[in-house]
């Protein structure tokens, strides 16, 4: 700080402290402040506020208990509440959609990072970089169009004779899924390049050359060296999987609800800030603690993510 | 267990770039063995032709008199020292030497053992737990030499690695590397750019360039009997003429050049145009009279004390350079600057020899 | 073996190429299919009515212009902090920096949803109502990181030095940044920009929750799916995508121009 005062001098030193202060005061901390107040307060109508019934209560959490459904899981039947089960899903799938994209992702990082053509690799960036410039919401109205019933690929399947009926791709939880993963892949991709890019390809040779095998290779070698790009890659996707609202709104079925969903309603449908806020907040803070937990277990730190 | 290593008629193309160009070498089994030459001669493209990670245009590799080609790296009964080392930065040193045995199943108590025991080989006991980035230069070329001695090869491939090392310790690692050498028995292939670490170490020498081999023979004689100006050049300094070859006859010849004629030995390639004399500075006297043979009239224009020698130039007619090295044994008289003297040379150390690299 | 193995990897390649493509090409053709539904099949010959019937909609063009001044806005806003806020971390250490600094990263992870409803909730507490100044408020709070982060990187290849030269030459604070760290910024500073105006037009969450009743671009074309779809959607969808390409394209060529202009006089000064 006096490093600072001495160099750009009281003045301009104090506008950049008050710049990061509103930034970091007024629109991170006190907004989650007042969420997290918020979430403890009735809804009541703006007559009531402040009188005898705002008082602080965790009403507004207990309402995940509400309302119970029938839930089958590994063949043994229980009731669950219909937004915890909206919940684990939520987390569920997002795991899912998190490994289908690593899964699909790393092969694509190792190949750009030590086999393609150094020459072809900014052009092969260019146009991996091409869906990443178009709107969420229109790439997943592409595969609204895609998945539809009487839709392109159940066409193309029909006219190979894949199939025999059209296959109704859009329900449960599928079409969101496939959409998650198309939406999110390069968040996993790019981390994950980077990190193999900055791996010595003479660390490679030299496994094997000692007679190492190609999945030892990349076992030993390749993947430890590039689990910070992982980890991130891995924390965005389950972020950005777990929060999104447009993806899981256009393509849904009448049976799949994510948890932003829910959220929404609250808050648009309901108007009940309150109830939103809570589960906004439970939202938040659980996905957090998950994150906080693989990272813990998979001995990542927060500051090898921010690279 | 220690193998050779032929190579035959080996040809290696990038593209249109011919980086190796019709090599053959025979590398005797227990032989430590110098490839010598600047960067970009094909040397290193040699060295990962008999690794395995480059696979000639044509020509066949033999390691132990098998055809080795097709062999992909951790199939071949070679061990490469990296350039750069490439220790394994995230693995303890421990576990850098023993992952080759790691790869081939051996259980972790005799893998432990193996590695304590080859880290007293390189004399660095201790350091089993400590990982690469906590070791000096020195030591991180012994962990490398371990580990590649960990998977029992019967040829060691080195890439250079002393490159990186300080000048003080890298007279050091190269009486240690040989010393490892003589001790294991196993052959070393050495590739190098520093004519002092191949002469110093080698039982043989390569000296290559622009992809060919141009000569093979042991440092003496590389050094002494130099068959082209390109090996003569590369391996030591020379005061070189340019005149033409008159009578030849058993082995020598008198050579016309601007300075003289003088009498020198006819190298065995020495034959048409291109053709020059090489005279070694320490092959070269000086005198303050004409008496003796070879001689050359000088002005002395700078005297340096190096140590061990005194490396005095003299300026011939035509404003020519030519420089002599004298060894300083306490009593050398050494003439003044501006000074008229004589340099002069034995008819059996100047060499007549093709100007540049010969097509063998 | 090995050669199999390199040629399936072209081959992974040019598929995942071909899944990230292919999806946009076909939402693109639905564009000129004289059908009412969104589709490539069944193919119902060319049409540009879909295109007339988008520049007829009012609607749409409100969207576009409230998406351009929220994403200008938001880029400015993002500049300023995230440039600042980079100047200020790069500058501190210990403890304190890494507090910081994992609170301006940790934004970048919220749920949108999350960000919108405290930002809502915080602003009409202090009597602001919602509405798009409250998304882009709402935006420049994790957009704000993205620019920081590009900029710390940038700064830390800047030498201390040349300040410390400028002011022992007898330069002022503000010329001392305006002339020597600045300048050094600015490609970060340009970036950061890029991301920030685009990422802004991508949001919808943030947006979603503090709009009030205005619509952008993405709420607009999300409202238009979710009830009564007709290709119009396809064709404000490929000129988006013709604009975005052209400008990376257009980006890129440059960027290759000046690297071949660079080598150029490099190997000049070599002659």
């Amino acid at each position: 700080m006096q490093d600072l005062i001495r160099r750009y001098g009281a003045g301009l030193t104090g506008l950049m402290v008050l710049l990061v202060a509103f930034w970091l005061l007024m629109l991170v901390i006190i907004p989650n402040i007042t969420l997290f107040e918020s979430s403890f307060r009735p809804y009541l109508p703006v007559v009531e506020m402040g009188g005898p019934r705002d008082v602080y209560s965790v009403n507004n959490y207990m309402k995940v208990f509400d309302g119970s459904v029938e839930t089958t899981i590994l063949g043994m039947t229980f009731m669950v509440p219909v937004h915890i089960r909206t919940f684990f899903l939520t987390i569920w799938y997002s795991v899912t959609v998190t490994l289908a994209c690593f899964v699909l992702a790393y092969p694509i990082a190792f190949y750009l990072a030590k086999i393609a053509n150094p020459k072809s690799v900014p052009t092969l960036l260019l146009l991996l970089f091409v869906p990443l410039w178009v709107s969420e919401v229109l790439r997943a109205f592409a595969w609204w169009i895609i998945l539809a019933l009487k839709g392109p690929l159940n066409s193309l399947l029909l006219s190979l004779s894949l199939i025999d009926k059209p296959v109704r791709w859009i329900t449960d939880y599928d079409a969101v899924l496939i959409g998650l993963v198309y939406t999110y892949i390069l968040f996993m991709l790019f981390p994950i390049y980077n990190a193999i890019s900055s791996l010595d390809t003479n660390q490679i040779e030299a496994a094997e050359d000692l007679g190492a095998s190609r999945w030892r290779i990349h076992w030993r070698i390749v993947l430890p060296h590039s689990k910070p790009g992982i980890a991130s890659g891995a924390v965005m996707v389950f972020m950005l999987s777990a929060g999104s609202l447009l993806v899981p709104s256009i393509l849904g079925s009448t049976t799949s609800q994510w948890f932003t969903q829910t959220i929404q309603q609250w808050m648009n449908d309901a108007l009940d800030w309150n109830t939103a806020s809570a589960y906004a907040f439970l939202l938040l803070f659980l996905c957090t603690a998950f994150v906080s937990l693989v990272m813990w277990i998979f001995r990542v730190k927060l500051s090898d993510i921010a690279k | 267990m220690s193998a050779g290593i032929d190579l035959e008629n080996v040809v290696c193309d990038f593209g249109s770039f011919r980086a190796v160009d019709h090599v053959n070498v025979s590398i005797k089994p227990g032989e430590f063995f110098s490839f010598l030459g600047p960067s970009g001669c094909g040397k290193t493209t040699i060295l990962r032709m008999i690794s395995g990670f480059t696979e000639p245009t044509q020509g066949v590799v033999r390691i132990g008199g098998v055809d080795v080609r097709g062999q992909r790296p951790n199939q071949r009964p070679t061990a490469l020292i990296f350039q750069n080392l490439a220790l394994f930065p995230l693995m303890t040193v421990a576990e850098n030497i023993a992952f080759g045995l790691e790869v081939r199943g051996i259980d972790k108590a005799k893998r432990r053992a193996r590695a304590d025991e080859l880290l007293r080989l390189v004399d660095l006991p201790g350091a089993a737990d400590k990982y690469p980035s906590q070791l000096s230069g020195g030591q991180k070329q012994r962990v490398a030499i371990a580990r590649a001695l960990a998977v029992e090869p019967a040829v060691m491939l080195l890439d250079e690695p002393l490159s990186a090392l300080d000048l003080k310790l890298r007279q050091h690692m190269r009486a240690e590397l040989r010393a490892i050498q003589k001790r294991t028995g196993v052959t070393f292939i050495y590739i190098t750019h520093d004519q002092g670490e191949a002469l110093a170490m080698s039982d043989r020498v390569g000296v290559m360039s622009q992809g060919r081999i141009q000569q093979v023979a042991d440092p003496r004689e590389i050094y002494n009997n130099p068959v082209n100006g390109f090996v003569a050049s590369f391996v030591g300094e020379n005061n070189i003429f340019d005149g033409t070859v008159v009578n030849p006859a058993g082995g020598m010849a008198s050579y016309e050049t601007p300075l003289g004629t003088f009498r020198a030995r006819l190298g065995e390639l020495a034959t048409g145009k291109g053709v020059k004399l090489f005279v070694r500075p320490e092959h070269t006297a000086i005198s303050l009279t004409a008496a003796v043979e070879n001689a050359v009239p000088v002005t002395i224009s700078e005297v340096s004390f190096e140590g061990s020698f005194i490396s005095v130039h003299g300026v011939a007619a035509g404003g020519k350079t030519l420089v002599a090295e004298i060894r300083n044994d306490g009593a050398a008289t050494v003439p003044a600057i501006g000074s008229a003297a004589f340099m002069s040379f034995d008819p059996a150390l100047g060499a007549i020899l093709p100007d540049a690299e010969t097509d063998r | 073996m090995h050669k199999l193995r390199t040629t399936l990897s072209h081959l992974y390649m040019g598929a995942f190429l071909i899944y990230l493509i292919i999806p946009l090409v076909i939402m693109a053709g639905a564009a000129f299919n004289d059908s009412k539904l969104p589709s490539i099949v069944p193919w119902r010959g060319w049409t540009l009515r879909w295109f007339h019937d988008l520049f007829q909609d009012e609607r749409m063009w409100t969207a576009l212009f409230n998406t351009m001044v929220v994403a200008l806005a938001v880029a400015v806003i993002s500049i300023i902090i995230g440039t600042a806020s980079a100047i200020l971390i790069n500058s501190i250490s210990g403890r304190i920096r890494t507090v910081i600094y994992g609170l301006m990263i940790s934004t970048i992870l919220i749920p949108g949803a999350v960000i919108g409803i405290s930002t809502l909730l915080m602003w009409n507490k202090i009597g602001v109502p919602p509405g798009l100044h409250l998304s882009v408020l709402g935006q420049v709070s994790y957009i704000a990181a993205m620019v920081m982060l590009l900029v710390l990187a940038r700064l830390q290849t800047f030498d201390g030095a040349l300040e410390e030269a400028a002011l022992d030459l007898g330069a002022s604070h503000g010329q001392v940044m305006r002339r020597i760290l600045l300048p050094h910024l600015y490609p970060a500073i340009g970036a950061g920009g890029a991301v920030a105006f685009f990422q802004s037009i991508e949001n919808f969450n943030v947006t979603q929750f503090t709009r009030g009743g205005a619509d952008t671009l993405t709420v607009y074309v999300f409202s238009r799916v979710r009830s009564g779809i007709t290709p119009t959607i396809n064709a404000l969808a490929l000129i988006m995508i013709t604009i975005t390409l052209m400008a990376a394209v257009w980006y890129e060529l440059s960027r290759r121009r000046k690297e071949r202009i660079m080598l150029a006089g490099m190997s000049r000064d070599e002659d």
